[in-house]
């Protein structure tokens, strides 16, 4: 467990760290609150010659409740995330997810930023960003550009950030109606059996919208639009639920690993859906 | 002299037996000023790692270390080649087996030691380790115990002998090139009839899985041969500090005398520093080599994928009854899976440990046993974790066949163990396997257990549960988890104890310092256990001397008593002992040095608290403290000056602590998950030194318990892959998973033990796994399950619903 040589950057603005990232390619990595990568570079399953540790680069730690949307900084933690008054009454299922991440001492150092980046089809914001059609501002040579959450992710560890680019913010239109983010995991510190993250809008008892995302059941978080299409113009009733389920199973495509074969997971994904569809219908 | 003090004062003063007194370690482990090995830091210390081989079976080619030499703070690459000439590449194991230090020609588990790279710190290290180059030929893999006894694939081509017959081995002949030995304890022909005769049998076939002790602190060691004047110093996490300065003196040739082996704190064990590795060999011979201190360090995936496994046995048990339930026969096989080399920790006699307790708490009149110990591609130990040898396996085997009887009966389980309990009056009581449990009263025990959790008000609100489950009212079911236990622990009597020849006795030498203060040293060593709590406590009731004033040391054989350890929890029956026996030597010469001081004859004092008080008139007295002072600083005719005493305990028998949990959970019958709605449990652990340091191991050895029932294994796949090398997926509790524990007692002393105790570290281990297991085998019941195996995590027990029905 310990990692092969490299070198240590700590920049202290942004054009330090894109300088860094433009001379040694994808021999470099930056690195945020670190809980993904340093494990990693610890077994020497990922090599990273140069290491950039953005925490003096400033200016990215900040999480700010506006009229139309929220932005996240890339370094502000998951316990910031739990911390946050504010933050909880816009966008309450923030709170309720990071709650369910890791433990308090790796929520005091784990960055949204780095749980959103780094692509780990295990981490649990990337499908709740993907819920609440987050976009994330990636910084590079060529300037700034915004990628849309559902668009970001290509397969494990692969996302559409180029090795030259830094994420650096998290932007969340203000979320509306009720949610959940329900999670079953074997204790706690473990990755997902299966979660679902879900935000529905009712009006006058009909469904007007709805999301659904769910984690670790594929190489990437799965954005079901189908299984959100499923509610919309229903009372989300026990039939709506079903078929949103259904839709669900047709999006995901979940591995055996230790957590159990494909079929409990495909039946825990289902049994999660529809205890975090009641929730947030019970709150919307 | 008038007294200040009332004698309940002087009592509590002491803090003896019976006191609640607050850990003494616990100041510097909550301050972080614990010293562990890993702590210690040597001029000049070197750090040494292994090359591991990935693959599970494979000869080895060729090993190229060249590239790694060059690396810069790498100073040597040890291979077998390099042991070879000192007879080192290969060791004893404590089974009588030999097991490779480093891989001489092949690899028979992955993770294996190939070669052991030296270097001035451990980043050298493990860039050296990259650049080791290995050529393997990968061989075919068994990963199980039953394919192995019919493979033509020989993992053990060393115990072949050259025309292709089979050498016995240790522990007798031998059947099959993959076979390690048959032992069998018990009747074999009468139980056969009367299981064939019987009318009712049950029979059940279970595993219980490979597992871990995964203690926080992994192995590890620092070796400093001096070569100025030879002595050998090593540090380490020894549960068993001079069996191992024995052994490395046995195998190293180096006087004994010249070896001195330091246990420094150890931050738990649990069984797995029980045996010897071969990081500590190849410390010593870098050391001697190189004329450096050598440190070596697991880190956690080699402690989880090398050192010292738990369980994988392999069990077939039949039971025989009366229709009414009273039992007549037990019959159980093992297939005993130990990996590439057979490294169990066991008293030599014993090469499956005290499996035959596993006639359990019952007056079971006839049973045999026969355990079959195979070699397998998985890592070798089989060490008791957390349990006396094999305790743990004995235990869950026969509570889950006393739930299969009950099944089978269609009767109650809490009623069926009742009706069947050994009684009060037969004790001792000699099972139908040998041993002589020494004391127990198990009825008032279970009476006191179900009443406390109104065992007949769960089964009403289980019946209700089931009632709603089939209703479509509800999707939880509620499982009442039962067991009774009897521990055998306190190895043990030397003359059918030993290990590797080393007799399993322990020892105690206590000085008395002139002012009233003492120290004790034992041949034992505290992983967490409390001994310097604990044992001053013995020693205040004994001498009355305050335990505040009284220092315990452990783990230093150059200033400890000769003894074997800290495991199967034998440090209060054995070292326990020895401490008492000691305390009484002091307590007979301070009487004889009173008397003179009192100017009456020995026979006129006696003991009372902290003092010596002459018979008739307890206003004449000499206090301990006085006496300490007079032992050194006052002529006394006939007595030589002093005060000190050593006492080696060999103990008669061993002691048989008992238990009754019960367990509440619920089930989500759709995920898999459990819910513990309740834990109580009851110890009968003989005379208690210390509540809350018992009230402590409970805890620990039920969450260990919790965790072995419900989701921790050692588990592989088909090409001896290691699945579960690190904490993501081998489960280790949090207090976020452990319920809230009750617990409570009964107090049946031993009656061979000096101070009537019995151990207690690792009873709620033994009678917590069966007691976790069978709450959630007794949810499924209603439903048709009669057994399945271990660990009960949620796919297991959604598995469980799934192959009921209960998702349709």
């Amino acid at each position: 467990m310990i990692p092969a040589a490299f070198e240590y950057y700590r920049p202290t603005d942004m054009a330090g760290v894109l300088s860094i990232l433009a001379e040694h390619g994808d021999d470099a990595r930056v690195m945020a609150g670190g809980h993904s990568l340093i494990p990693m570079m610890k077994l020497r399953m990922a090599d990273v010659p140069h290491l950039i540790d953005l925490q003096d680069v400033g200016g990215m730690s900040d999480i700010t409740v506006g009229a139309d949307s929220i932005t996240i900084g890339a370094m502000v933690t998951q316990h910031d995330i739990i911390d946050n008054a504010e933050l909880t009454a816009a966008a309450p299922i923030l709170r309720e997810a990071a709650l369910q991440i890791a433990d308090p001492q790796v929520r005091y150092i784990g960055t949204v930023g780095g749980n959103v980046a780094n692509g780990d089809p295990g981490n649990d914001m990337p499908g709740l960003m993907q819920c609440l059609n987050a976009s994330f501002t990636v910084v590079g040579p060529d300037g700034t550009r915004e990628v849309a959450a559902r668009e970001f992710y290509e397969a494990a560890y692969m996302t559409a950030r180029e090795d030259d680019e830094v994420l650096t913010q998290v932007t969340i239109p203000l979320p509306a109606g009720g949610y959940a983010y329900e999670k079953q995991k074997r204790k706690i510190g473990d990755y997902a059996t299966a979660a679902a993250a879900v935000q529905i809008v009712k009006e006058g008892g009909s469904c007007v919208s709805a999301s659904i995302a769910m984690t670790n059941l594929s190489d990437t978080p799965v954005y079901s639009d189908a299984a959100g299409a499923a509610l919309v113009g229903t009372a989300v009733d026990d039939a709506a639920i079903n078929a949103a389920i259904a839709a669900m199973l047709g999006d995901i495509d979940p591995t055996e690993d230790n957590r159990g074969p494909v079929a409990f997971k495909k039946h825990v994904a289902g049994v999660i859906l529809r205890r975090a569809i009641a929730r947030a219908r019970s709150r919307a | 002299m008038k007294d200040e003090i009332t004698r309940e004062e002087r009592v509590d003063n002491l803090k003896g037996m019976g006191c609640s007194r607050k850990r003494v370690e616990d100041a510097r482990f909550t301050q972080g000023k614990g010293n562990y090995v890993d702590d210690l830091k040597l001029d000049g210390m070197l750090f040494g790692d292994f090359v591991r081989s990935p693959y599970a079976h494979a000869r080895i080619k060729n090993i190229d270390t060249a590239a790694a030499l060059e690396v810069p703070g790498v100073l040597a690459v040890l291979t077998a080649k390099d042991l070879e000439p000192l007879g080192l590449h290969w060791m004893p194991t404590l089974a009588g087996d030999k097991q490779m230090v480093l891989a001489d020609g092949k690899v028979l588990f992955q993770g294996q030691e190939v070669a052991f790279v030296v270097a001035e710190d451990r980043y050298a290290a493990a860039d050296g380790i990259e650049l080791v180059e290995v050529e393997y030929e990968e061989l075919p893999v068994i990963v199980n115990p039953f394919e192995a006894l019919q493979s033509d694939v020989v993992l053990r081509e060393d115990l072949v002998a050259e025309d292709g017959s089979i050498p016995d081995g240790a522990h007798g002949p031998r059947k099959h090139p993959n076979h390690i030995f048959t032992w069998d304890a018990g009747d074999k022909a009468p139980t056969e009839e009367v299981i064939a005769s019987a009318e009712v049998v049950a029979e059940e076939t279970m595993y219980y899985h490979r597992t871990h002790p995964c203690p926080l602190e992994t192995c590890g060691c620092v070796a400093s041969m001096d070569k100025v004047n030879g002595k050998l110093t090593l540090w380490g996490t020894f549960q068993a500090p001079h069996a191992i300065r024995t052994v490395v003196s046995l195998i190293s040739g180096i006087e004994e005398h010249n070896i001195r082996v330091i246990s420094p704190d150890i931050g738990g064990g649990f069984g797995n520093k029980v045996g010897a590795y071969p990081g500590y060999v190849c410390s010593v011979v870098a050391s001697i080599v190189t004329g450096k201190p050598v440190k070596w360090i697991e880190d956690r995936m080699d402690n989880l994928m090398t050192t010292a496994f738990a369980r994988d046995y392999h069990m077939t048990g039949k039971i025989a009854a009366t229709p009414e339930g009273k039992i007549t026969g037990l019959h159980c096989h093992v297939t005993a899976d130990h990996g590439g080399f057979d490294a169990c920790a066991d008293p030599t006699k014993f090469p499956a440990g005290f499996m035959n307790i596993c006639t359990g708490s019952y007056d079971i009149p006839t049973a045999y046993l026969e355990v079959d110990g195979v070699y397998t591609n998985k890592a070798p130990g089989g060490v008791s974790y957390r349990c006396s040898f094999r305790v743990t396996e004995a235990v869950y085997f026969i509570e889950r066949m006393i739930e299969v009887l009950a099944i089978k009966l269609d009767m109650d389980a809490a009623e069926l163990r009742r009706i069947n309990f050994i009684k009060k009056e037969q004790f001792p009581y000699t099972a139908a396997l040998g041993w002589e449990y020494d004391s127990g009263d198990y009825h008032t025990a279970w009476d006191k257990a179900l009443k406390a959790v109104d065992y007949e008000g769960l089964r009403a609100e289980q019946a209700q549960r089931v009632a709603d489950f089939k209703a479509g009212k509800t999707r939880k079911l509620m499982g009442i988890g039962l067991s009774f236990f009897t521990e055998i622990v306190g190895a043990g009597p030397v003359k059918n104890c030993d290990i590797l020849g080393l007799g399993m006795f322990d020892s105690c030498e206590i000085r008395i310092h002139p002012t009233g203060s003492a120290i004790a040293r034992l041949g034992t060593i505290s992983q967490g256990q409390g001994h310097a709590t604990t044992f001053a406590q013995i020693l205040a009731s004994e001498i009355g001397l305050p335990a505040d004033s009284i220092t315990i040391e452990e783990g230093d054989t150059d200033t400890a008593p000769y003894g074997l350890g800290t495991y199967g929890s034998r440090s209060t029956p054995v070292a326990g002992a020895a401490t008492a026996m000691a305390g009484r030597k002091i307590r007979a010469k301070a009487q004889m040095i009173a008397a003179y001081l009192l100017e009456v004859h020995d026979n006129d004092v006696e003991f009372d608290v902290d003092r010596f008080v002459v018979k008739g008139a307890p206003e004449k007295f000499k206090t301990m403290k006085e006496i300490a002072f007079a032992a050194y600083n006052q002529a006394i005719p006939g007595i030589e000056p002093g005060l000190e005493a050593v006492s080696y305990y060999d103990p008669p028998n061993m002691t048989y602590p008992f238990g009754a949990y019960v367990c509440v959970m619920d089930i989500d019958v759709d995920t898999g998950v459990p819910d513990i709605r309740r834990f109580y449990a009851l110890d009968d652990c003989g005379t208690r030194i210390n509540p809350m340091i018992i009230e402590g191991q409970v805890h620990g050895g039920l969450t260990e318990a919790l965790a072995v029932a419900l989701g921790q294994e050692i588990a592989y796949d088909d090409m001896g892959n290691c699945k579960t090398g690190t904490l993501m997926d081998f489960f280790l509790p949090t207090a976020w998973e452990v319920p809230n524990y009750e617990t409570d007692y009964t107090v049946t002393p031993s009656p061979h033990h000096p101070i009537g105790a019995k151990g207690v570290g690792e009873s709620p281990h033994v009678g917590g796994v069966p007691c976790f297991s069978n709450a959630v085998q007794d949810a499924f019941r209603p439903f048709g399950n009669t057994h399945t195996n271990m660990p009960h995590d949620h796919w297991r027990i959604w598995k469980t619903a799934n192959d009921l029905g209960l998702h349709d």
